[in-house]
């Protein structure tokens, strides 16, 4: 860090004595704080209304054509999405933690913590896979692999029959089917790209932790990171609702 | 609750894992009721004709809420924030409200009947 020297070459005046990490533009440690905290908090707004449109546009074709997909959404597995929203929840609580132990300076415990949240990360995207496979499974991906049988003739498949007995959808609004696919991919597909930057960004952080980066008092990018991390959680706890169980009945 | 608030050298506020626990076990419990309530029929309320709610889908976004919440005030810190924070959070929540109502309220009150 240079020093600030004026044209007679001595130390300037008021040059306060502060931590390293500490960059020479803020007046003190909390404001550098605050001021990381608040941008992170700006940028998390920006991602609200992007997600935003996307759950708008869920709500009104929801309204539009309810039946196709009060239908399409039977087709999605409840025991799968109430599991991935308790590691979801699980990965914000180890996440917490993380930030408590970084606070405490506790550097074994917050790369055990930092660990556990990748892991369950992991975890989450490993039951999105399954989900996703048997989507491509039964032809339900909109434009790529698509059939509207399902719709069409809800007894073709009888394990989602036995339990919901829908009745068949004329050809046009099984054809609307595939949109509430579309919205499902779109909404599921950009929170897991948001999961996969984030686990990405915690290996990083595992690797620095392990030099001791975030013990010395320095926890910005850990509670910032933090930050991140539960709105993506926050998405989730919205998704599931909304595309898992409001039209189970 | 102030006893579970640590403080740090430089006065920054430290959320003790005591109150992770129990927002993480709270969670754990609206996430259950949500999933048990998405099985039984919670019946539909028909303030006109043609305007029907339906109290499912009500009760799962409430509880959505109330756990965003939890999540916003505890894990996130915001409870134990600065007002400007607290400011941005609710500022941000109220525009995205703002939106969605305007948008809602305009398809529904175009080509009634149809929409």
């Amino acid at each position: 860090m240079s020093e600030t020297t004026t044209a007679e070459g001595v130390l300037a005046e008021g040059h306060h004595a502060h931590p390293p990490y500490q960059r020479h533009h803020f007046e003190s440690v909390e404001q550098q704080f605050d001021t990381t905290n608040f941008a992170m908090w700006l940028f998390l707004l920006t991602e609200v209304m992007f997600f935003g449109g996307l759950f708008t546009a869920y709500l009104l074709m929801r309204n539009w054509y309810y039946p196709a997909f009060v239908v399409a959404s039977h087709q999605l597995n409840i025991f799968w999405g109430t599991a991935n929203t308790g590691v979801l929840i699980a990965s914000s609580f180890t996440m917490a933690m993380s930030v408590w132990s970084a606070e405490m300076r506790k550097k074994s415990l917050l790369i055990f913590f930092l660990c556990t949240t990748f892991v369950l990360g992991l975890a989450f995207l490993g039951i999105k896979t399954i989900e996703y496979s048997e989507k491509w499974e039964k032809h339900h991906i909109p434009g790529l692999n698509w059939s509207d049988n399902t719709f069409r003739n809800p007894q073709s498949d009888p394990e989602v029959y036995k339990e919901y007995h829908d009745a068949p959808l004329s050809p046009d609004m099984a054809a609307k089917a595939e949109l509430y696919f579309f919205l499902y991919f779109a909404m599921t597909g950009m929170h897991a790209l948001h999961m996969i930057i984030g686990i990405a960004i915690l290996g990083f952080m595992i690797f620095r932790a392990r030099a001791a980066a975030y013990t010395t008092g320095h926890v910005t990018f850990v509670e910032n990171f933090g930050l991140y991390w539960h709105f993506v959680d926050i998405v989730w706890i919205f998704l599931f609702p909304l595309l898992y169980l409001i039209s189970r009945r | 609750m102030s006893d579970q608030i640590a403080h740090t050298d430089h006065e920054h506020k430290v959320v003790s894992p005591f109150i992770y626990l129990t927002i993480l076990c709270t969670l754990f419990v609206f996430t259950a009721i949500t999933v048990w309530a998405s099985y039984i029929d919670l019946g539909e309320w028909h303030i006109a004709q043609g305007v029907t709610i339906f109290w499912n889908p009500v009760v799962a976004l409430a509880i959505a809420s109330t756990k965003m919440v939890l999540v916003v005030l505890f894990f996130m810190h915001v409870k134990y924030s600065t007002k400007l924070t607290k400011l941005t959070v609710v500022a941000g929540l109220f525009v995205f409200m703002a939106l969605i109502g305007m948008t809602m309220s305009d398809y529904v009150s175009r080509a009634w009947g149809r929409w």
